[in-house]
């Protein structure tokens, strides 16, 4: 067996993890070192697997760098993780941001440090876990460990805000009641896939992802089965209706958890649902396509409203996470190739650019000790730096081109138009409205709180310094290598969609019908 | 030299790049070597565009027929490719040549006008970044290409507008600025993504040859009107035409060089020129080409009529700006490339002259915006009142300055589609042109008059003439505003239309009917302000309380900027704030109450209960899963065994 790389990967944070137990309390920033290290060391080993994969691996495609260790024999339970063009942008989305997430600035992590690091460790080799298992119970299992530790740091580190009337501790609970509930009917709707591939396989059962899509389930099984994983995963995807977790989950969490879970944690549901739904169950995700699609589109217009009447910035930005999923639903919506890409894509570009984004409106806000817009204004004369990511954020969002976000949208839209379905023509007209409100709210918020005249009460304010460089450059590092060279992007996860498309065009086949 | 220009291009684009990032990775903290590396870019980035124009000019024919193109791979997928380049052909050369040419005298000027200010380096940052943006998109061989630098030019515009960010109306403006483009850029960007999906390419020289044939691809003429349509909605924006032409005049705030090369020169004429490189589409599509005509007589006419009253100078430039822009997009709506590109070109020239003139005035002047405490100025300043009186006379079309020439091929191509294209609309359009040009030498004459004639009205200004780094773009831009225009004489065997043309060149005779008629009108103008304003034989105050009607709805624009507010702050943002109402009373109200009462929650599982045996089991395995997931966490005793006896 060659060096199980992936393994090493999830468990260096653990590791750190481990590390951080035994180091006295007092001594946070040792903590902090321990968390800087073992994270940047996944990211390291990550870029190389990247790199990798895609000077190799990518004309054959499929699961590389596997792992197999059998663990519950009798329920086939296998602890095996691989990973492909799609899963490798989701993990080094993970790295990125959890490398990041340990430099960024919150108002309160001082007091427990040491136990936030912690936390914040087992957090993301959780994240990680989920992108790098071909099993899905393993994939089920790491999902779960990952909202323990969120549930926590909320209500410990998190805050209130201003302009509505929610507490830490209400948007920790609704969080994590939300995404359990989805989870419970993931659970239930992966155990009956489980029971049911078994029956039609001949009593061989399986949890394994890729021999799950080759079972040939029926019409109705997958129309249902398909819909209780799509509620699961939408929700933690923060589709309209089930999405107001989002917005009060991300104001009250500390920085790096909003960092994450706006990041990468909600991008899980893109991905299961993708890699889950639509590889194991074609028919049911064509059968549910249209509602997605009408979601969605409410999603982007719905919450880039919301964000208009917003004066709180981090609900600016949460609700701005709504409405780009809504451009990763449509993606998904479309069913095809292009719009596939187009929605993974999307995936990882809004989970730098949130990164960013809620990395400066944490600093700004642990320097300012507000996030209250009417408060604040000028920033720019006082912290030019906090500034420049602030705008580069807000641009990313707008999708400038040559940012990391235009290409991904641009390939969503192709695909939208691209099938032939009229209501998703029309759809994706609506949506693609979301592009002004999108430009519209951010530049009010970027005028509203950097630009303006001097205000001599934040004069005391000091800019990004020491290690809060370090989120700063590496996003916007990564937010102009990907805008500036897509196809760093597009071809992996091209080649990692691929498979999966292919099944629409089997199952179109079919059911004789047109998607 | 030549072939290694050629061969080359993007090093046109690139070099004013790495300006950008050296100065704002490395020279911040020195403005003057920060000038000094923009400037010498931006220099090289012009010699290099002479040596194009030259490579063309000699071996026209060539170019004419296939465009010299280099083009990568940016990114592709299975049914999309796209991709990125240069392509060299007249049009792109000449711009190329105007686009250098007048950002290197803008740069320099500004060695001058922003010496000084805290953020120089910033400022000739910008300058490049804007060069790089504005130079990728002139030279792109695709739509998508032109699209990306489109972006990147109203960021550019946007920084730039914002340039002095502590003014609260600089904020504002360059906010407007951006989001009224980007709303054009929505029928942009969906323009494109139509053209994408139903030609496979958005390559212009592949689309020129495959638009003709719509039907060949299962379009229909009407559709692609409605596509040429939505498209032009970008253009709209980005070249201010009505109605989204309320970002323009508002730009000003930002320093004057701005002013001069992105909104008068070069930026604003990006939707003519994108109108241009797909002009076959609106050829195709007659219907889409009299919109784009209609528009664009509209515009000039509109602006016009707003100019006669404003009282900034840079203001009354601005909506000079606009109306000139509605010309060129009324001679793209004739299906002239030359026409509106050569208006194009000469206008550049004048209208930065023009802009980096009240440059100079404001710098004379401490930057006293209103024109009415100005007065006498020419003993002040002579340079730039001469300057700025060639560039008057060049935009009220006095032969044989630069905008005559053009203006005329304008009314011309106007005056030929009512005559020989028998379209009666054109006739109208025709008409508004003229008037149109009548106004224009009115009201800047009016301005010149006001400015630099009489006495100065504010006692306490010190005036004084601009430094000589600031002069010589002046020398430079009067030059062309004089001689510019007769490349395009019509008496020449290959005047500009030759090089500069879609599809056949025809020698077009000149018709002097018109040529004089628009002389006379520009004179009607020009002698009218002398009457008011030098001679002062009637009082403009007394005209203004005649008409005050119509002089109070001229002065406030037509309200249309109060419309738009009214409709944002009362429409958009209520939708807004009801919606978040919506999310909070009701979205948020339900799952509220369905947490607080069990009872809610059960009578929403019970719904989940079918009645079906396979489902009990599956709950019940569920609980047999958990149990044994946790002994395998915990490892207290062996889960198989204990599995085998649940089976």
């Amino acid at each position: 067996m060659d060096f199980p790389i992936l393994s090493v990967i999830l468990l260096s944070p653990i590791l750190g993890a481990l590390i951080s137990v035994f180091i006295p309390k007092e001594e946070s920033k040792i903590v902090k070192s321990v968390a800087g290290i073992t994270t940047f060391i996944s990211l390291a080993l990550t870029v190389i697997v990247y790199y990798l994969y895609y000077t190799q691996h990518l004309a054959t495609g499929g699961m590389q760098f596997t792992e197999f260790i059998p663990w519950v024999s009798d329920l086939n339970v296998n602890y095996s993780l691989g990973v492909d063009g799609f899963s490798l942008p989701m993990l080094l989305l993970t790295n990125i941001i959890g490398f990041n997430a340990v430099f960024s600035r919150s108002w309160s992590v001082e007091k427990r440090g040491k136990e936030y690091y912690i936390l914040l460790l087992i957090l993301i080799a959780g994240v990680m876990g989920t992108f790098v298992a071909r099993d899905l119970f393993i994939f089920f299992l790491f999902y779960e460990v990952v909202v323990i530790p969120i549930y926590i740091m909320v209500i410990i580190w998190g805050s209130g805000s201003k302009t509505k009337a929610v507490t830490k501790e209400y948007a920790g609970m609704k969080l994590t009641i939300f995404l359990l509930i989805g989870s419970a009917f993931l659970l239930a709707a992966m155990i009956w896939m489980y029971m049911e591939a078994k029956g039609l396989r001949g009593g061989a059962a399986t949890f394994d992802i890729a021999e799950l899509a080759m079972v040939k389930f029926s019409e109705r099984f997958q129309i249902i089965a398909f819909g209780m994983m799509a509620f699961g995963f939408t929700t933690l995807l923060s589709m309209f209706p089930f999405h107001s977790w989002s917005p009060d989950g991300y104001a009250g969490a500390p920085t790096s958890v909003s960092m994450i879970h706006a990041g990468v944690l909600k991008k899980i549901g893109g991905y299961g649902l993708i890699r889950v739904g639509l590889f194991v169950l074609p028919m049911g995700a064509i059968a549910w396509a249209p509602v997605i699609a009408i979601l969605a589109v409410a999603n982007v217009v719905y919450a880039a409203l919301i964000c208009l009447a917003q004066k709180d910035m981090k609900y600016v930005v949460g609700y701005s996470s709504v409405s780009h999923m809504g451009f990763v639903l449509i993606g998904v919506a479309t069913l095809n190739l292009i719009g596939l890409n187009g929605a993974v894509a999307n995936m990882f570009a809004h989970g730098v650019m949130s990164a960013l984004f809620f990395s400066m409106v944490g600093y700004i806000y642990a320097a300012t000790k507000t996030r209250y817009i009417p408060d604040l204004g000028g920033l720019a004369h006082q912290m030019p730096v906090a500034a420049t990511g602030f705008v580069i954020a807000a641009l990313a969002s707008a999708g400038l081109p040559g940012l990391v976000s235009f290409v991904p949208e641009f390939t969503t839209f192709i695909g939208a138009f691209k099938t032939s379905s009229q209501l998703i023509h029309v759809l994706a007209i609506i949506a693609l409205t979301g592009v002004v409100l999108g430009a519209v709210y951010v530049l009010r918020m970027v005028a509203n709180v950097l630009f303006g005249p001097r205000k001599e009460e934040w004069d005391h304010v000091k800019d990004i310094h020491g290690s809060y460089w370090i989120p700063v450059v590496s996003l916007i590092f990564i937010i102009v290598l990907f805008g500036v060279f897509p196809s760093l992007l597009m071809d992996m996860v091209n080649s990692g969609i691929e498979p999966i498309a292919a099944k629409f065009i089997q199952a179109a086949t079919q059911i004789g019908g047109n998607i | 030299m030549v072939n290694f220009a050629l061969e080359n291009a993007w090093l046109i684009p690139f070099l004013p790049f790495m300006a950008f990032v050296l100065i704002a990775l490395v020279f911040k903290p020195l403005p003057k070597v920060s000038a000094f590396v923009a400037i010498t870019c931006m220099l090289t980035s012009f010699v290099l565009a002479i040596q194009i124009g030259i490579g063309v000019f000699l071996d026209a024919e060539r170019f004419i027929e296939e465009p010299l193109k280099h083009t990568f791979t940016w990114f592709s997928m299975s049914g999309l490719t796209i991709e990125m380049g240069t392509q060299i052909d007249p049009t792109s050369a000449m711009m190329l040549f105007v686009v250098t040419l007048v950002a290197s005298l803008v740069q320099i000027y500004s060695l001058g006008y922003m010496h000084g200010d805290v953020g120089f380096s910033r400022f000739f940052a910008y300058l490049s970044l804007f060069a790089m943006s504005m130079l990728g998109l002139v030279i792109a061989p695709n739509l998508l290409q032109m699209f990306v630098f489109w972006e990147l030019v109203g960021l550019c515009s946007y920084l730039l507008i914002g340039f002095w960010f502590f003014k609260y109306s600089a904020r504002e403006a360059a906010k407007k600025a951006f989001i009224t483009t980007r709303t054009g850029d929505f029928g942009l960007l969906l323009g494109l993504l139509l053209l994408q999906i139903n030609f496979g390419t958005l390559d212009l020289v592949k689309l020129g040859e495959m638009i003709p044939n719509f039907t060949q691809y299962g379009l229909t003429a009407s559709g692609l009107t409605v596509i040429a349509i939505i498209l032009f909605l970008g253009p709209i924006g980005k070249s201010g035409q009505f109605p989204l032409h309320v970002w323009l005049p508002d730009a000003m705030e930002g320093p004057t060089p701005v002013s001069a090369l992105i909104h008068a020169a070069t930026m604003v004429v990006a939707g003519v020129y994108l109108v241009g490189r797909s002009l076959i589409l609106f050829q195709t599509v007659p219907a889409a080409m009299t919109f784009v005509a209609c528009i664009g007589a509209f515009t000039a006419l509109f602006a016009a009529t707003i100019a006669v009253t404003q009282v900034e100078m840079k203001k009354i430039l601005a909506y000079s700006t606009v109306s000139q822009l509605g010309y060129m997009m009324l001679a793209l709506g004739c299906g002239s490339l030359t026409a509106s590109m050569f208006h194009l070109m000469t206008h550049a020239f004048f209208k930065a002259l023009m802009f980096l003139g009240a440059g100079c005035v404001l710098h004379g002047m401490h930057n006293e915006l209103n024109i009415w405490k100005y007065g006498g100025l020419k003993k002040y300043m002579p340079v730039t009142y001469w300057t700025f009186l060639i560039g008057c006379l060049a935009i009220a079309g006095i032969p044989p300055f630069a905008g005559f020439w053009s203006k005329d091929e304008i009314l011309l191509v106007t005056y030929n589609m009512f005559a020989h294209g028998h379209q009666p609309i054109y006739l109208v359009l025709f008409i508004m042109a003229v008037i149109t040009a009548g106004l224009t030498a009115f009201y800047m004459f009016r301005m010149f008059f006001i400015c630099f004639h009489g006495e100065l009205r504010d006692e306490h200004a010190h005036p004084h003439e601009a430094p000589f780094s600031m002069l010589i773009a002046l020398f430079v831009l009067a030059a062309l505003s004089i001689v510019g225009g007769l490349v395009g004489m019509p008496w020449l065997e290959h005047p500009f239309g030759y090089y500069v043309r879609l599809g056949h060149f025809e020698h077009e005779a000149p018709n002097y009917f018109i040529m004089f008629g628009s002389v006379i009108v520009a004179c009607i103008g020009i002698f009218t302000a002398i009457t008011i304003y030098l001679k002062k034989s009637i009082s403009h105050e007394a005209l203004a309380e005649k008409y005050k009607g119509i002089y109070t709805l001229l002065y406030n624009k037509y309200y249309i900027d109060e419309i738009y507010l009214w409709l944002i702050h009362n429409v958009l943002d209520g939708l807004g704030r009801f919606l978040w109402w919506v999310d909070i009373t009701i979205v948020d109200g339900i799952v509220d109450g369905v947490g607080k009462s069990t009872q809610g929650l059960g009578s929403i599982l019970r719904r989940a209960q079918t009645g079906k045996l396979q489902h009990y089991a599956l709950v019940l395995f569920a609980g047999v899963v958990i149990l044994v997931v946790i002994m395998a966490m915990t490892g207290t005793s062996s889960a198989s065994s204990m599995l085998g006896g649940v089976r």
